[in-house]
């Protein structure tokens, strides 16, 4: 089973985004890093100089790096991009939208969870033009994660695993709308916001996060618990998304977890003081709602039932 | 003159929106196939065949939307709506997922497809993607671009652009939300429904009304406020930086007012959401879009009707068609 990194998806401070790419290149357990602005094209000039130096390094550490297509794209600048992206040589691009795959033109690549596969014949069609790896999107339950790893074989299986949870996409920026500001004129509100803005319901709930035209969950996605019966369901790869925390302890506990070194119930307890204060969510793999958690381990006998397994 | 595209629900409202004149009915199977799969609502196969007896006797078209993601292991009920709507003479599909336009396209090859406004084509690259690959003939455009932005995907468009006039207006990427599964664990994208009535709870209070899905508040109303409906990204929340309607107010599109500019932009046909909703509602937007558009036709100014009535929260917006928070 493979480690993968998903691109930040928060506003950092450049130098802050830089170093936090060099130490994961240095000490993360990690076979996968997928790097670039991916959530707001406003964000991009601010790291554009700094990406060469973190592929390098990455590259250098042994990890297999990915370049992340924009979410939405739907300026002329947004087209160029994509199109400049998808040129790129000697890394391979994961592809967020379909803009983007058109411009891949069949080449190798790899295929983001804003891209939506549902089922065996989306995977199939993508995989026949290219798609080295999927990471399927986040709201996928488990038998369909087992149906699709299983229909193509060739490619990598990819599912979210670690992460507050992407819920939508909009041309619109709530940060921006929040503080009152025009879009264009948005003065980069969401970097006051490094792990996101909370979003309460007004009975003082728990409930999304901000980040500018993206919502996530409040909850932070984890199938440590689950890593067993994904593994035996063909999935190759678990993502881990960057959140304000120590995500290097996160890596090592996911690898030490898959490594039988931590069992569960210890890795949990890693990830809980990683990442305090955020609870824990599954809820989409076992096809309930998103935000719940529900205690499993591998080899579930419910689990694997419900996947044919048993 | 634009193609007037108008939802029906039921045999009853496709018959409405025809007399009251529609180019085209877009309707759906009474199943998880369609994006707005509610209990009651949709054609059998029987009522979808006669229904397309009907229009095409008085000159309008049937569209057919299949545009729900096919469940995996499943997909051959998605093939069995496809292969069951071309039969019956439907003179286009409208899809969304890959894997079924694929489908259609090969096994269907003079089938009219049209690519859904759940598939998010937002560029005219991703438009071309559609057209090149399946053989899509429009696209049915997101609620997220202004009049300027349609001018000018048209301009480079593959295919036919429509757009939405009138109804429900989505304020994340269509087809790219899992806000309703997450609080409710049902989603556009899979089962065809968002913030589902089966999850959706009122409760009195000293205060007023409170307002829930799945479990979470999303609104409460004060005494002389009326309760709306509990759309989650349309609900009152709170944060750090104010509380309030942090999406998007509820209100509908009503895009009358910006015909002519639509037709400018060289856009192939008007759509009006709200296959859920009666016949009264079909009967009067329709033909109030009718009357506006021969109105443009002849050069006098539209003649704005009141549509209050039948908007969500009894307020309507142009929607990003003029981007006043860009």
């Amino acid at each position: 089973m493979q480690l993968s990194l998903g691109p930040v998806l928060y506003n950092w401070a450049p130098e802050r985004w830089r170093d936090f790419y060099f130490r994961i290149a240095d000490e993360a357990p990690l076979d996968v890093v997928s790097v670039g602005e991916v959530v707001c094209s406003k964000r991009s000039p601010f790291f554009a100089d700094l990406i060469p130096g973190v592929v390098e390094r990455l590259q250098s550490a042994g990890k297999q790096v990915l370049l992340g297509s924009l979410i939405l794209v739907s300026l002329r600048r947004e087209r160029r991009q994509t199109e400049e992206l998808a040129a790129a040589e000697g890394v391979m691009v994961e592809v967020n939208d379909l803009t983007c795959l058109r411009a891949l033109a069949g080449r190798p690549h790899a295929i983001g969870p804003f891209v939506n596969i549902y089922n065996e014949a989306s995977a199939a069609f993508h995989a026949a033009r290219g798609a080295r790896r999927i990471c399927l999107p986040p709201e996928l339950p488990l038998a369909s994660v087992a149906t699709i790893a299983r229909a193509v074989p060739d490619t990598t299986i990819e599912v979210f695993a670690f992460g507050r949870v992407p819920l939508a996409i909009s041309a619109r920026c709530y940060h921006a709308r929040l503080h009152k500001l025009a879009k264009d004129n948005c003065r980069f509100v969401c970097e006051k916001d490094p792990d996101g803005l909370l979003l309460n319901t007004l009975e003082q709930q728990d409930f999304l996060t901000i980040n500018g035209v993206q919502t996530l969950s409040h909850t932070c996605a984890n199938l440590l618990g689950e890593a067993g019966i994904l593994r035996e369901s063909n999935v190759g790869s678990l993502r881990l998304s960057p959140q304000d925390c120590d995500m290097v302890v996160v890596a090592r506990t996911f690898r030490d977890v898959l490594n039988g070194r931590d069992d569960v119930e210890g890795g949990n307890r890693r990830l809980a003081a990683a990442y305090p204060g955020v609870p824990f969510s599954n809820g989409f793999l076992w096809a309930e709602p998103g935000h719940v958690y529900r205690q499993a381990r591998s080899g579930d006998a419910q689990g694997s039932a419900q996947i044919g397994l048993l | 003159m634009m193609e007037l595209i108008c939802p029906a629900g039921t045999p009853a409202a496709l018959k409405s929106a025809i007399d009251a004149g529609a180019d085209a009915i877009y309707c759906g199977f009474n199943d998880e196939t369609n994006a707005r799969n509610f209990p009651g609502l949709n054609f059998s196969r029987d009522e979808l065949r006669k229904g397309i007896a009907l229009a095409h006797g008085r000159g309008a078209k049937i569209l057919v939307a299949i545009n729900t993601f096919p469940r995996a292991s499943a997909v051959d009920i998605w093939h069995r709506a496809v292969d069951d709507a071309a039969s019956a003479g439907a003179d286009a599909l409208i899809l969304a997922d890959i894997g079924l336009m694929d489908y259609a396209a090969r096994r269907h090859p003079n089938q009219r497809l049209h690519v859904s406004v759940q598939a998010a084509a937002a560029n005219p690259d991703a438009i071309a993607f559609y057209a090149e690959n399946f053989g899509a003939r429009r696209v049915v455009l997101p609620r997220v671009l202004s009049v300027p932005e349609i001018a000018e995907i048209t301009r480079e468009s593959a295919c036919e652009t429509e757009v939405f006039v009138f109804g429900g207006l989505c304020v994340m990427a269509e087809g790219r939300c899992s806000l309703s599964s997450y609080a409710t664990g049902k989603s556009p994208n899979m089962q065809g429904v968002c913030s589902p009535p089966s999850h959706v709870t009122y409760e009195q209070t000293a205060e007023g009304t409170k307002s829930s899905l799945g479990g979470f508040t999303i609104n409460r109303f004060g005494s002389s406020e009326p309760a709306g409906y509990p759309t989650l990204c349309k609900g009152r929340f709170s944060t750090a930086q104010g509380a309030g309607y942090i999406f998007e107010d509820p209100v509908s599109l009503d895009a009358t007012t910006l015909l002519k500019g639509l037709r400018d932009a060289g856009v192939t046909a008007l759509k009006i959401e709200g296959r859920q909703r009666g016949r009264a509602y079909v009967e009067s937007v329709v033909r109030h879009f009718r009357h506006a558009l021969a109105a443009l036709e002849s050069g006098s100014e539209a003649e704005i009707a009141s549509l209050k009535p039948f908007t969500e929260g009894q307020a309507s917006t142009v929607g990003a068609y003029r981007k006043t928070w860009r």
